[in-house]
């Protein structure tokens, strides 16, 4: 069953490199609250796993621009010159990974699987040093889990058992991380009561959700 | 581009689609396609961070800061569409139930391959959704400008650049032009007013196969 912490609670159990899955693409569905506590705790050095790296102002794009990312898997920095300009002068090491890759391989370490295999990136550079697998005459790509310390997500709203829901397209890699977490820490508008949400409903089961922090958006 | 250059590939390639297509469009020139839908044909747009089914954008002040694009724009969504997570989404993609992608490039050549996720050395912004829509869809368009700013070749005999996907693309639409890549190569299928098919050779480095109705 979750507990409810702080968002500065939520900061300080992040250590430096620590694998931090943040769910948002581009910062819609972003977690807000605990990122900023994240800045304000200073936690260097961390390992971050990302759909994109947002804009400088918002989502994960302040975790870059205060210089506490030292290494990322992401698929699209392409609205945050900060990042791209800590990559080129190494501060920051980059995977760039497919974005349907990263997200199945993020969901294989939440769900128990090794890996996937995808034609997604053959005879590219993506394919470089990794295992191609004939399946029924076939090649795919072998792409290995991705494992992650933490899974850092935004939802709309949870029950007190932890169910969530979502809200529109802020939904995103939110339910994928929020398996993949070794902890979850889930952000959330408002806590309603058990039965509050209709169990056909609940896209995220309770049971991957460890803390839940109120958001400061709503 | 000139607006009407874009209006006029947007235009094109809206007549590629058929009635009942689900369909992604890319950044950029790629969204021109919405304008120039035929009437009478319905197809169901694709944004790939989660939505089925998206709308026109909003009038000003009817922002939701929760509906935007796979470009960040903001966006509404029309009735019956559907969101999804991240995975469902690529599943959607990269499990070949997306009819047609259409995509800019930086190069694509006579074997169908793309380039338009890199520069190395320059530019990084990395591939987000590129790779999987390719890879995935079942018709992959490309609508680009037929050169380079300095108006070098963007068809190639081989794309130079890193590429996004091998041997893909079923149609390259340009503002001079209109490519097919069929199995027996790259062959021109039309062009574009105000061109002859000398010009549209001399700007191409790609061999190409001129069919009888353009001799």
């Amino acid at each position: 069953m979750y507990k409810l912490i702080t968002a500065a609670e939520a900061a300080a159990m992040i250590k430096p490199r620590s694998r931090v899955c943040i769910g948002g693409f581009l910062a819609v569905g972003a977690p807000e609250t605990v990122i900023d506590a994240i800045v304000a705790a200073g936690t260097r050095d961390l390992h971050i796993i990302v759909i994109a790296s947002d804009w400088e102002n918002r989502g994960v794009g302040k975790l870059v621009v205060n210089h506490q990312v030292g290494s990322a898997q992401v698929s699209h920095m392409g609205t945050n010159k900060e990042i791209q300009n800590q990559v080129n002068c190494g501060e920051i090491k980059v995977e760039l990974v497919p974005q349907g890759t990263l997200m199945e391989r993020v969901r294989a370490f939440g769900t128990g699987l090794g890996g996937v295999l995808t034609p997604t990136g053959l005879g590219t550079v993506v394919a470089e040093g990794k295992q191609v697998i004939n399946v029924n005459g076939r090649d795919y790509i072998l792409e290995t889990a991705i494992e992650s310390d933490f899974a850092l997500i935004r939802a709309k709203k949870a029950d007190q058992a932890g169910n969530l829901i979502y809200s529109k397209t802020a939904r995103n890699s939110n339910p994928i991380m929020a398996m993949a977490g070794k902890v979850t820490i889930a952000e959330v508008d408002e806590i309603v009561e058990l039965g509050g949400i209709d169990p056909e409903d609940v896209i995220t089961p309770g049971i991957f959700v460890n803390y839940i922090v109120l958001s400061k958006e709503k | 581009m000139a607006m009407d250059k874009r209006a006029q590939i947007g235009a094109r390639i809206a007549k590629e689609l058929k009635d009942g297509d689900y369909v992604n469009l890319g950044i950029g020139l790629p969204t021109e396609t919405a304008n120039h839908i035929p009437p009478g044909i319905r197809v169901v747009f694709q944004s790939e961070n989660g939505i089925m089914g998206v709308g026109p954008a909003p009038a000003n002040g009817e922002e939701d800061q929760d509906m935007i694009n796979a470009g960040g724009g903001f966006i509404t969504a029309l009735p019956g569409a559907s969101y999804f997570d991240s995975a469902t989404s690529f599943g959607i993609i990269r499990g070949g139930h997306i009819d047609v992608t259409v995509l800019g490039a930086l190069q694509v050549d006579q074997e169908g391959n793309l380039a338009n996720w890199m520069i190395p050395g320059k530019l990084i912004p990395g591939m987000g959704g590129a790779m999987d829509l390719v890879t995935g869809a079942k018709k992959v368009i490309v609508a680009m400008e037929h050169c380079d700013k300095q108006g070098n070749p963007k068809i190639l005999r081989k794309c130079t650049l890193p590429l996004t996907a091998k041997g893909r693309v079923s149609l390259i639409v340009t503002d001079m032009a209109v490519l097919e890549m069929t199995p027996q190569g790259l062959v021109l299928q039309e062009v574009s007013e105000g061109y002859t098919v000398q010009d549209v050779v001399k700007a191409t480095e790609a061999d190409l196969i001129i069919p009888d109705h353009l001799k």
